[in-house]
């Protein structure tokens, strides 16, 4: 049986620069200058992080560690759209959002070194909740504190990011209706990277994604992923919705996950390189570089002044980061509970004392 | 003294707690107008607004999962699963985060979550609706599992789960949500991890929780007919596990018999006996013995009662281990 196929160009997709750098739509977004060229220059950043993720991984300084380029764009375009007060609810993918949204970078980098589990910074003082692995899972934890700033009527919203995989987990849907029906001020923010590890899209689901929105009686909207200044344009109109109390919408980012699932991967194993190379050439990166160098909004330096920031920058993480120490063992017990009891005290001193009886 | 049923205490515990706490919130599905299937919230959204006593879509994954939102967004959620059967689809949540988040961000956000789960069988409900869910909690690292067995420490266990800053798993045993109790309903003398001894005596000791809790004692009053006389632990906390008073329980009389409706493998049987060999091995006259629901699938109403630990069944594993 062969699964119906779903492409991108079949469906409409709201796109404002074409990948030569054309303006195709209306480009103003409301960016100054200084906004637009640190758009390229977050995604110069975490781009070079990235790569340095996955050397760092091979060089045994990381475990497992999955690499998002492809997907800066709707990372970075995404984040700059939200307020000060909104709270980020990643997946495990999604360092570029916690770079642009400034969450310590050797904090975070903490997980994949496998310092810590997955909160390894402050979520509450970043606004970014831990790394979420059990896909589709952070989707309800993203209605449920938009649910509380409504109730607190703080006018802030929540972002859930997930992907094309996580929209099948019953999660996704509990979470999108819960948000409706409470009027949740959430942006639930799918990146459809057409992956999840090896399932393409078309073994996934066969309808677009954005769609299912109506049947939860929200707006639904597709846009091109790897576009940043589409991805902020719309998720900006979504914040705003939810700022203004209006409810949750559902974004479908149509982008591609260019490298393997994560390190532990070979995407040779089930795709083949040619149907990389057509999303290579829709690289965020040098879409946003062409159109900025079109209207004189950065020179020939800005590129190569960025990329040598970045090289120091991330030569600085990579030498934080592999001076991370070991946490002490006793501090699997320290963090489980708020207020442990005599008998988990009891089992704490047994195991540091060497007794297992 | 007044007398109040199980329902009518865990209701004032809520209302106390919504009162006492305008971060307090009580949701569920049909907790609203109904005041929940088995009338626990009964009022409460008519006391104290939609906003705060809530409906929810039936989705259960999603009513655990918003509870680690409003945590992280300084709410004390109060969630109800309707019942013990249908609380499954949210164990995911429960275990991958409910429980998690707190050590996973190295104590910077807690969890004071609350999720009642009407629980086990005895009702003759139809199935899915007589489980005991325990072992999955207990099983769970992270979890407080409290079981009152009456009213009065129904009060005082959910009152206490709710002021706890980790997350409690409540397990209400539907059998004893009509019985009654007379006195005053006080948060004091029902401490999460703290046992409580119901009956004293020389012989053995008779461990457990919840509903069978009472077919203990009154398998104690049948053994003490016959000169047996019964120290009854009920545990009302599964974890914490009040260790010292299960010890104590071994110390005062050689022998120990725990009784629960929960399948045998892996039940909390399994755990105590393990507990009392590593603590009062010494002290043993005799094997520690389990009854306990067979491992078998909770049968229909018809046939419950061949199921649930009977009297006979637990007096005479008492007399096994008195003649051992």
């Amino acid at each position: 049986m062969s699964a119906p196929q779903t492409t991108p160009e079949e469906l409409p997709m709201l796109q404002l620069v074409a990948p030569d750098g054309t303006a195709v739509g209306d480009v103003d977004v409301g960016l100054s200058e200084d906004q637009l060229r640190e758009l390229l220059r977050l995604m110069i950043f975490c781009r070079r992080l990235d790569r340095e993720c996955t050397a760092l991984q091979r060089q045994g300084e990381l475990t497992v560690y999955p690499a998002f380029e492809g997907q800066e764009a709707a990372q970075i375009g995404s984040a700059f759209a939200l307020g000060p007060d909104d709270f980020v609810f990643p997946s495990f993918r999604e360092l570029a959002v916690a770079v642009a949204r400034g969450v310590d970078t050797v904090e975070y980098l903490e997980y994949h070194r496998g310092t810590w589990h997955g909160g390894p910074y402050d979520p509450i003082a970043h606004r970014f909740a831990p790394i979420c692995v059990p896909v589709a899972t952070q989707i309800v934890h993203a209605v449920g504190w938009a649910m509380g700033a409504k109730l607190d009527g703080t006018g802030a919203c929540s972002i859930a990011y997930f992907g094309d995989g996580s929209a099948s987990e019953g999660d996704f849907h509990e979470a999108a209706n819960m948000a409706s029906v409470f009027g949740a001020p959430v942006i639930l923010f799918c990146q459809n990277n057409g992956w999840a590890i090896s399932v393409p899209l078309a073994q996934q689901t066969v309808a677009p994604i954005a769609k299912r929105a109506e049947g939860y009686g929200m707006p639904g909207v597709r846009v091109d992923g790897n576009d940043v200044l589409a991805i902020y344009a719309v998720t900006k109109a979504a914040v705003d919705r939810a700022h203004a109390g209006e409810g949750p919408t559902l974004i479908e980012a149509i982008t591609y996950r260019v490298g393997a699932h994560s390190t532990a991967d070979d995407a040779s194993r089930y795709r083949k390189e040619d149907e990389v190379t057509p999303w290579r050439e829709r690289d965020p990166l040098e879409r946003h570089q062409r159109f900025l160098e079109s209207r004189d909004v950065i020179d020939e330096t800005f590129v190569k002044e960025t990329e040598e920031a970045a090289e120091t920058w991330v030569s600085q993480v990579r030498g934080a980061l592999t001076e991370l120490g070991t946490p002490p063992v006793s501090e699997i017990f320290d963090h489980v509970f708020a207020n442990p009891s005599a008998t988990f005290e009891r089992e704490r001193r047994d195991f540091e004392g060497g007794s297992d009886a | 003294m007044p007398e109040v049923t199980m329902v009518a205490a865990l209701n004032t515990a809520l209302r106390d707690a919504l009162a006492g706490d305008p971060r307090t919130l009580v949701f569920g599905e049909d907790v609203g107008e109904l005041g929940g299937v088995f009338r626990v919230t009964e009022g409460l959204q008519a006391e104290f607004g939609r906003q705060r006593v809530f409906n929810t879509p039936v989705a259960e994954a999603g009513i655990a999962g918003i509870c680690v939102g409003l945590a992280l967004a300084g709410w004390r959620p109060v969630a109800e699963m309707q019942f013990d059967g249908f609380s499954y689809p949210a164990l995911d949540q429960v275990i991958s985060h409910v429980a998690k988040y707190r050590e996973r961000t190295r104590g910077r956000v807690e969890m004071p979550i609350v999720i009642r789960i009407p629980s086990f069988g005895g009702i003759r409900g139809k199935e899915h609706h007589g489980e005991s869910p325990e072992t999955y909690y207990v099983h769970t690292a992270g979890l407080k599992v409290v079981v009152p067995s009456t009213p009065l420490d129904a009060y005082a266990l959910l009152s206490n789960a709710i002021a706890d800053p980790d997350p409690v798993i409540v397990l209400e045993p539907k059998s004893r949500y009509w019985s009654k109790e007379g006195g005053e309903l006080s948060t004091d003398g029902a401490g999460i991890g703290e046992a409580r001894v119901l009956r004293d005596g020389d012989a053995c000791a008779i461990v457990s929780y919840g509903a069978m809790v009472h077919r203990c004692l009154d398998a104690a009053i049948r053994l003490a007919d016959e000169g047996i006389e019964c120290r009854v632990l009920d545990l009302r906390s599964l974890t914490p596990l009040d260790l010292d008073a299960v010890g104590d329980a071994v110390r005062a009389t050689g022998r120990a018999v725990v009784v629960h409706e929960a399948p045998k493998t892996l039940g909390m049987g399994a755990e105590i006996a393990a507990r009392i060999m590593e603590t009062a091995f010494d002290h043993l006259e005799a094997p520690v013995g389990r009854v306990a629901g067979p491992d078998v699938p909770y049968p229909p109403a018809s046939l419950e009662q061949h199921y649930l630990p009977s009297v006979e069944r637990i007096c005479a594993a008492v007399r096994s281990a008195v003649t051992y």
